[in-house]
Order: structure tokens, then C-alpha cells, then sequence
């Protein structure tokens, strides 16, 4: 449901280079893993289509992969539902996809941080030089607007933004976007010497129905909304012309113009001025409340017989593919984090001060918001399956360095000593006798990071690497909850099942001694 | 086989061992002769343990030198000399992830025996801590006090090492198993003709295996001698103190009347 429109966040790229080096060794783990997937890639040209995470943006999409498509002039890759502005810019400016719809008020303030580029024209001639272009406008602006409830607005006699000003004692519920964005709440709110009583920050979806509850009284919207229509809402005017404008059109790679000069022809012949609010907030309704699906509604609107096989028998066959993603996913990068993370493990425990460092940085590592961590793969590995798969291997890291190293140095002392004295070598009182005494942690920690990849792996979608998250990125643009559950029950049960997996590898690695001794001490 | 005798001497040399500005060897000098049982006598914290640790070459000293059948006992740290000494522990120092039966067999895999011969050298150990089959499947949990510690001194035994260094090896065990135990221990011990070097803090037990006690206190040595020398001989009012503050042992009783 969220017909958000420009959402931006954009996290830097600050590297340190430890991390750099850390990457640059897990790359050279992963990569050989991931050719696999890329080799699949077949001659025939491709042309990718990318969309943000919101119904609007999948819809245009959708629209744009399908009007390719009937040219015949390319085979087309969706890659629909790429995380964030963020996401989704760096990969068409990495040539990772070909081209999504944006909007103008997004390219001037977040990409090119330059407010004074408004128009098409003058954020074209700001793109000269980057490889990127920018279509038509589409026709619709999807930008802000402040709405309460009509009830409300008639007893309070509301009409405009500026009438807030007179009901400080109101609340009010916005989504994250809006409330940090210099073009939404904080620039809102001088422009308009605006206070408010309270001020929440909220998942848009959940703003509706707080409004709508009594509990808010106003929340922030976007005018090609698909609840506009069927809602009792009064939007307020922007009488003192702060929100800039947010026309939708196509960012392209200008290699996609040249390569496939019929297909662009196409897509301007069909989309330049094709679509206005009106038109947009029904196609956003189609999809946002009457649950119809996106290629459907993309159908409804080049006006063709939607797509043939039944919702049910497409889902069936989505969760089986994703499946084998998602499990791929889980593995690759949980077996990349376990040749890394218990050599690092092992070096932590036998340097102290190096140790400590090591846990910590490991630590850190943990504390990048995992959205974060995926834009920050970005630059380096492109979108898709790659960046994902480092990225869930740098997460999964840390119980298992941390594991190794407490089971190392939680070794009586005095064992090791023997080991010296029977005559064992470095490494076979690493392999004989250190390895399997700290077998229980080690293991222990495997099973947490396997879960823990599993759940972690559903974000991978968010830059085109597929897996469950899949459907729950689309189920949560689309507000169905069903196309949601299908992508997170199936995780849910994933994880439930690696765990008993995990049970019966414990049984074989886990020496029958150490469980004997862990049965009877207990 | 290296020859047992004349190489299993171990000297101490003005050693000195400070953990953390506590002396716990304290300019020590001794000479244990090869090929005798010797006990190191001494309440917890004498500094009893530390000097076989020194020498299995496990701490490097902070002062002094320790030689093995007259080779200097390498500083580093690590042992040097692994092979040539047995060690058992108190609480038999078995590795509980495996069977009694790698445990035994751990020095012999290091040095690649064949599994042929592991086998048969531990079917001799066997039979010479009257072990039946079945006991060395077992994992050391499975096993009782005092089948762990015979299982630690058939490890120790493994590779026939002229030198056996027992750190409180009964320590752990009840009355009986442990009567039981010393008596096997002997047995086993006086045929060998080893450098043993067996630590205690029991009198009865020094008694009963040491033909030399080295009384120690506060990491230096307070008497040597023979239990007899201590009792009737003591070289200070410590000696006396230590023998009595123990039930004195029938030995004792004999001695003193």
C-alpha cells in the first residue's frame, strides 16, 4: 500500500580499510561460489528493469518491462523491488539494470543534491556525463500532502497547511521518509512555523489506520495515493507552495537508448504524458485494495488480456524458485562464514591483543543495519546475488568467530599442556584436540548464524538477490498480507528445519565423549 | 628403546619460578638419581607442581637451569624433551572427547606408529594395569576414578619413556581405590627401574613409594632423606610439625618407638 513515492536514505560509503580488506578476503572466498549463478547468464541481449519497493514504482515497472518485451527486441529481466532510492540508483549508475522510474523531486534533492535542478530539462543536463538520462515526464506528480480526517476538517474548518497553525494541540503520524527529509517534516515545519503536540514516527501503512482510528489527526500522504479515492480524507492545500514537485519519468543508461532505439521508442510513444494522478492513484487502487496483482494491473492499463496463468499457480511455482534461492543463499554464504569465521576464531584465541580487536571489529560489523550493509555492497559487487551473499556471510560472522574463540580459550589449560607433552604437533593438537573440545561451541554458533541467515537472507531482495524476500518486499508494497506470509511462513519453517539439521550434524561432528560428559554433567 | 639408566638423572641448578611477583621455586638445587623413585613431599602452593612442570620444559624458569640426563631442559618453554617423560596428573588429564583407547594411543599416532604396533603395546599396558578388554572403548566419563587414572598411566607409559613424572596421581581417589592403587603403582614402578618423580602432599603416601622424600616449604627444600630421617632426624621444627600434623602412619609409630 505504500505509494511512497522518492524515498530516500543515503547511506554513505565510508569504508575503513580493515573492512575493505576483510571484504576483499570473503570476495575471494564467495566469488568462485558465486560464478556459478552468474556463468547461467545466457547470450541473448537482456535488458533489466528496476523498480523501488512501493506499488507505484512496481506497477511502472512492470509497465515498462512489458512494453520491452512486445518490441521483441530484448529478453527482459525484472528486477523489480530494489530496496531504496539508494539501492536502486546505484544500480542503474553501475549498469546493473537498464532503467526504473523515478521522480524528479527525488533525482534533484537525494541523488543530485542540487534543489535548483527542478525541471526534466535541467536534472537531463546535470546527468551529462554519468551515462544517464532521464525520459518524458509520465504526466503524474506523486508528491506530499498533509491530509486529516474529513470529519475533523469541517469541525476545525481546515482547509489549507496553514490552518495547522491555529491547532498546535494536534497530532500528528508520519512516515520515516517524511519525517526526516529536509523536504518533508523539519522544512515543513519552518516554512510554515508549524507545532505540533505530538509526533510520531510511523510505517506508512499503519498511518491510515491510525487517522482513521482517532488516534492521529494527521498524517502525511502522496497524491497519487490509492486509498485517496475511497478514504474520508481531506487533504490540505499547500497554500504557501513548499513540497517540491515529484514527477514521475524513466532514469535510463543512455546505452539502453542506443542499443534498443525500437524499445525506447516504444516506451516514450506509450508513457511520455500517458499517466495522470487520477489515472495513477485508480492503477495504485487496483493493486493496493482490490489486491489485484502487478502484472495485471499493468495489463489493465496497455490495455491487454492479463497475464495467463492463475495468481495461485504463479505463487506456487514463485515460492518453489525462491526456495532453492533462498536456500542457496543460506548456504553459500553460511559455508563462506564458517571457512572464514573459525580461522578467525582460531587467531583471535591465539593472540590476545590481536584477539580482542578482532572481536571487536567482527562486533561492529554486527551493528551495521543490515539494509546498510547491503548499499554499501553495492559499489563493490553490483546488485543481485553477490553483494547479498557477502553481505550475509560478513553477518553471519560474528557467533561463529566469537564461538571459536570462547571454546579455544575456555580449554583447561592443563589438557593443553599434555598435548605438548604426549608430543602432538601444532596442528594435530589443533585438529585432535583443540577443534574437538570446542566442538560444542563451535557448532552452537554455526546453528545461531544458520537461523539467524535465514531470517537476514530475506533482505537480500531488497537488491535483487532473490530468496523469500521476495514476496515479502512485494507483499508489504502491495499491503497482502497473504503474498507476505507466503514468504515468511516458508522462512519461518526453513529456519525450523535447518535447526533440526543442525541437531543431527551435531551428532556426527560433536565427538560422542564430549556429549557423554555434557549428558552426565548436566 | 633409549637406554633407561644413565641418561634419566634430573637436575635442578639454583632454579628460580616467580608467578606475579610470588616465588614459588625458590633458588632450588637438587639432583633426582635415575632410576629411583623419588617423592616431593610438601603442603599446596610449596612449589611441588611447578618443578615438574620445569621439568617437562612447560615453564621456562626465571632463573637457573634444569637438565634431563644432562641436557638443559629447553627455555622456551615448550618441551623439548617430549617422549622421554611420562606425566600423569591428579585428575588423570584425559582428553574426554576420546576413548580411553586414543588416549592411550595419542603419542604413538604423533610419531606415526603403525596401528599394528600401537595395538600390541597397548595390549602389554593392559595387562600390566590389569585392564580387561572392553574398559578402553569407553569414554573417560564412563569410567571410575581409578580406571581413568590407570587409563593416564598407560598414556604416560606409551612410548616406555625412562622418566615418569606424577603430579598428586591419587590425589582424587577414595580410601580404598586408592590403597589399591599405591600397591599397584609400586608393583609397577620397582621392576621398571624409571626416574620417577611422584608429587604428594600425603605423608602415608611418601612413605610408602619414596626411597627419597624432599621435604619442601615455601619453594625451597626443607630436608632430604629417607622417611626414616625425617622422622628421627628432622632438620627443623617444620619437619616435625609437617610428619605430626598428619595422623601419623603406622610406619611412624614404628619408627618413633
Amino acid at each position: 500500500m505504500r505509494t511512497t513515492p522518492p524515498h530516500v536514505s543515503t547511506p554513505g560509503t565510508r569504508r575503513s580499510s580493515g573492512r575493505a580488506q576483510a571484504i576483499t578476503a570473503l570476495a575471494a572466498v564467495i566469488l568462485p561460489l558465486a560464478w556459478g549463478q552468474a556463468a547461467c547468464t545466457e547470450a541473448r541481449p537482456t535488458v533489466r528493469v528496476g523498480s523501488k519497493t512501493f506499488t507505484e514504482s512496481y506497477i511502472l515497472g512492470e509497465i515498462v518491462a512489458e512494453v520491452i518485451e512486445r518490441t521483441g527486441e530484448a529478453r527482459v529481466e525484472r528486477k523489480l523491488g530494489l530496496g531504496d532510492t539508494g539501492i536502486a540508483y546505484r544500480a542503474v549508475a553501475h549498469g546493473d539494470i537498464d532503467l526504473y522510474p523515478e521522480y524528479t523531486g527525488t533525482l534533484s534533492q537525494a541523488i543530485l543534491k542540487d534543489p535548483s535542478a527542478r525541471t526534466v530539462a535541467e536534472i537531463r543536463r546535470e546527468l551529462a556525463g554519468t551515462g544517464l538520462t532521464l525520459g518524458s515526464p509520465v504526466g503524474f506528480n506523486n508528491t506530499y500532502a498533509l491530509a486529516v480526517r474529513q470529519e475533523m476538517a469541517k469541525r476545525l474548518r481546515l482547509s489549507s497547511i496553514s490552518d495547522l497553525t491555529r491547532h498546535p494541540e494536534l497530532t500528528a503520524a508520519f512516515s520515516s521518509g517524511f519525517t526526516d527529509r529536509e523536504d518533508g517534516w523539519p522544512g515543513l515545519r519552518r516554512h510554515y512555523g508549524l507545532d505540533l503536540a505530538d509526533v510520531r514516527v510511523m510505517e506508512h501503512a499503519l498511518t491510515y489506520e491510525a487517522l482513521a482510528q482517532g488516534e492521529v489527526d494527521v498524517i502525511d500522504i502522496y497524491s497519487t495515493d490509492g486509498k485517496l479515492e475511497r478514504l474520508d480524507l481531506a487533504i490540505l492545500d499547500d497554500d504557501r507552495q513548499f513540497f517540491p514537485a515529484y514527477h514521475a519519468v524513466l532514469l535510463v543508461r543512455e546505452d539502453f537508448i542506443s542499443r534498443f532505439p525500437r524499445s525506447w521508442r516504444a516506451l516514450e510513444g506509450q508513457l511520455a504524458g500517458g499517466i495522470d494522478d487520477r489515472q495513477m492513484s485508480r492503477l495504485n487502487a487496483l493493486a493496493d485494495l482490490d489486491g489485484q496483482g502487478i502484472a495485471q494491473v499493468a495489463a489493465t492499463f496497455l490495455g491487454s488480456d492479463g497475464p495467463d496463468d492463475l495468481r495461485e499457480r504463479r505463487l506456487v511455482r514463485d515460492v518453489l524458485d525462491l526456495t532453492v534461492d533462498h536456500i542457496y543463499l543460506v548456504l553459500v554464504s553460511l559455508g563462506a562464514a564458517v571457512l572464514l569465521g573459525v580461522p578467525l576464531g582460531i587467531l583471535a584465541a591465539r593472540h590476545e591483543g590481536l584477539g580482542q580487536a578482532e572481536l571487536v571489529a567482527v562486533g561492529i560489523l554486527q551493528t551495521i543495519p543490515s539494509l546498510a550493509l547491503l548499499c554499501f555492497m553495492i559499489p563493490l559487487f553490483g546488485i543481485g546475488k553477490l553483494p547479498a551473499l557477502v553481505a550475509l556471510s560478513l553477518y553471519a560472522l560474528l557467533p561463529i568467530v566469537r564461538n571459536t574463540y570462547t571454546g579455544l580459550i575456555g580449554i583447561d589449560r592443563q589438557l593443553l599442556e599434555i598435548a605438548g607433552v604426549l608430543g602432538l604437533s601444532r596442528w594435530q593438537r589443533l585438529t585432535r584436540i583443540e577443534l574437538p573440545l570446542s566442538s560444542l561451541h563451535i557448532m552452537a554458533g554455526i546453528k545461531t548464524s544458520a537461523v539467524w541467515t535465514v531470517g537476514t537472507a530475506t533482505l537480500a531482495a531488497f537488491i535483487g538477490g532473490g530468496g523469500y524476500g521476495d514476496l515479502i518486499v512485494r507483499g508489504l508494497a502491495l499491503d497482502d498480507l497473504s503474498l507476505i506470509l507466503s514468504g515468511a511462513v516458508p522462512a519461518a519453517l526453513m529456519a525450523l528445519v535447518i535447526h533440526g539439521l543442525f541437531e543431527l550434524v551435531d551428532r556426527v561432528v560433536i565427538p560422542k565423549g564430549l556429549r557423554k560428559t555434557l549428558s552426565t554433567s548436566l | 628403546m633409549e637406554p633407561l639408566h644413565p641418561g634419566s638423572a634430573i637436575q635442578l641448578e639454583d632454579v628460580t619460578k616467580v608467578f606475579d611477583g610470588v616465588v614459588a621455586v625458590d633458588r632450588l638445587t637438587v639432583l633426582f638419581e635415575s632410576g629411583r623413585t623419588h617423592v616431593l613431599l610438601g603442603s599446596s602452593g610449596c612449589g611441588k607442581s611447578t618443578i615438574l612442570r620445569l621439568i617437562l620444559g612447560l615453564l621456562p624458569p626465571d632463573g637457573g637451569t634444569v637438565r634431563v640426563g644432562g641436557q638443559a631442559v629447553d627455555a622456551s618453554g615448550r618441551p623439548g624433551l617430549s617422549g622421554r617423560m611420562g606425566y600423569v596428573v591428579q585428575e588423570g588429564g584425559l582428553y574426554p572427547h576420546l576413548t580411553a583407547y586414543r588416549n592411550v594411543s595419542l603419542a604413538a599416532e604423533a610419531r606415526r606408529w603403525g596401528g599394528e604396533r600401537i595395538r600390541a603395546r597397548i595390549g602389554e599396558l593392559a595387562r600390566l594395569v590389569g585392564f580387561g578388554d572392553g574398559i578402553l572403548r569407553s569414554y573417560p566419563a564412563e569410567l571410575s576414578g581409578g580406571q581413568r587414572q590407570r587409563v593416564s598411566l598407560m598414556r604416560a607409559l606409551m612410548l616406555d619413556p625412562p622418566i615418569l613424572l606424577l603430579d598428586e596421581p591419587l590425589g582424587s581417589l577414595d580410601p580404598l581405590v586408592r590403597a589399591d592403587l599405591q600397591q599397584q603403582l609400586k608393583e609397577i614402578f620397582t621392576p621398571m627401574g624409571k626416574t620417577v618423580v611422584l608429587v604428594t602432599h600425603d605423608i602415608r603416601e611418601a612413605a610408602f613409594f619414596g626411597s627419597t622424600i624432599t621435604l619442601m616449604t615455601g619453594g625451597r627444600i626443607v630436608q632430604r632423606g629417607s622417611f626414616a630421617d625425617l622422622v628421627r632426624r628432622p632438620a627443623s621444627e617444620f619437619v616435625t610439625a609437617f610428619l605430626s600434623a598428619q595422623a601419623p602412619t603406622p610406619e611412624m609409630r614404628e619408627l618413633l618407638h
